[in-house]
């Protein structure tokens, strides 16, 4: 079988037929470095402000590479649904865990 | 054989965030670890984290953001039949991955030379939160760099796809899993530069 039987393929490659250009991501990019710098800042003002930047700032550059560079935002609702079913079950075992510590 | 082949990007790319949530749940329980450990720790954790050079941390993110970029802007190259364009982005990836590593050899080599290493003499003399920390630190940092290696690995056989026009515009859907799998390490990494080089 011809790996490159391309005339007679059925092909389901265009389903995100809107395709973003490099601009979008180069501006993702200058965002994350920013974000980055940001977080590193807080961390020198101090442990409380370092904490919260950890919380705040790291899950939004987490979700900038999710939504743009892993195509998140391009996809359909199925992808979505797994990935924050597996964030809440995650969230599930932390808040498990923490609510066992704190009857201890 | 009838010379009809079967694809299905969607399938192929839902199958590569299956087995990605499975990742994260692998490194989201260490993340669980790292949190009761600091949580029963916190001294400790404040000392253990100003003993990593931030800089190299720093570094390292910068570095590896970048080769996310570059992933992503190769196979933007690809979808616009841009040819020698992704191949360049490709190999800076490649480079942008190796130099990572590199800087972590640098890193642990130093902790190494510190006496701070698995199951170091010295290590066993330190209180138990800074023992803990650095089990944390060198587990994590060293899945991740084993995920790091597997992920230039697979970029390594893309590229050369792209060479010889196995990866070409329309066709491009093994170039888009290995690139989710590459902007998974380096999520996991945006969480592990706060968690240990940020913590002091």
């Amino acid at each position: 079988m011809s790996e490159y039987a391309e005339p007679l393929e059925s092909t389901h490659s265009d389903e995100h037929v809107e395709h973003p250009g490099y601009g979008t991501f180069i501006k993702v990019w200058v965002a994350l470095v920013i974000l980055t710098f940001c977080l590193v800042s807080l961390s020198h003002v101090s442990q409380s402000y370092a904490v919260w930047g950890l919380l705040t700032l790291t899950p939004l550059k987490a979700g900038l590479v999710f939504y743009y560079f892993m195509h998140l935002k391009y996809e359909g609702p199925l992808f979505k649904i797994v990935i924050l079913v597996t964030l809440g079950t995650l969230l599930i075992f932390f808040a498990l865990l923490f609510s066992d510590v704190a009857f201890h | 054989m009838s010379g009809h082949v079967h694809r299905d990007d969607f399938g192929s790319r839902l199958g590569m965030w299956l087995f990605l949530v499975t990742e994260m749940v692998l490194f989201g329980g260490l993340f669980i670890a790292y949190s009761y450990m600091r949580y029963k720790y916190p001294a400790d954790f404040h000392h253990g984290g100003a003993e990593l050079n931030a800089t190299l941390g720093v570094t390292n993110t910068l570095v590896l953001l970048t080769s996310s970029l570059t992933v992503v802007l190769a196979i933007v190259a690809v979808q616009r039949a841009e040819k020698q364009r992704a191949i360049a982005f490709l190999s800076t990836t490649l480079v942008l991955g190796v130099t990572f590593l590199v800087i972590k050899g640098f890193e642990w080599g130093a902790k190494f030379h510190h006496g701070l290493y698995p199951n170091a003499p010295h290590l066993a003399t330190m209180p138990p939160g800074e023992q803990v920390f650095f089990g944390l630190y060198f587990t994590m940092t060293g899945l991740h760099g084993v995920h790091v290696i597997a992920g230039l690995s697979l970029l390594g056989v893309m590229l050369w796809w792209v060479v010889t026009d196995r990866i070409r515009q329309g066709r491009y859907i093994h170039l888009e899993n290995s690139g989710l799998y590459w902007h998974l390490v380096d999520v996991i990494w945006i969480f592990l530069l706060p968690l240990f080089y940020l913590a002091a």
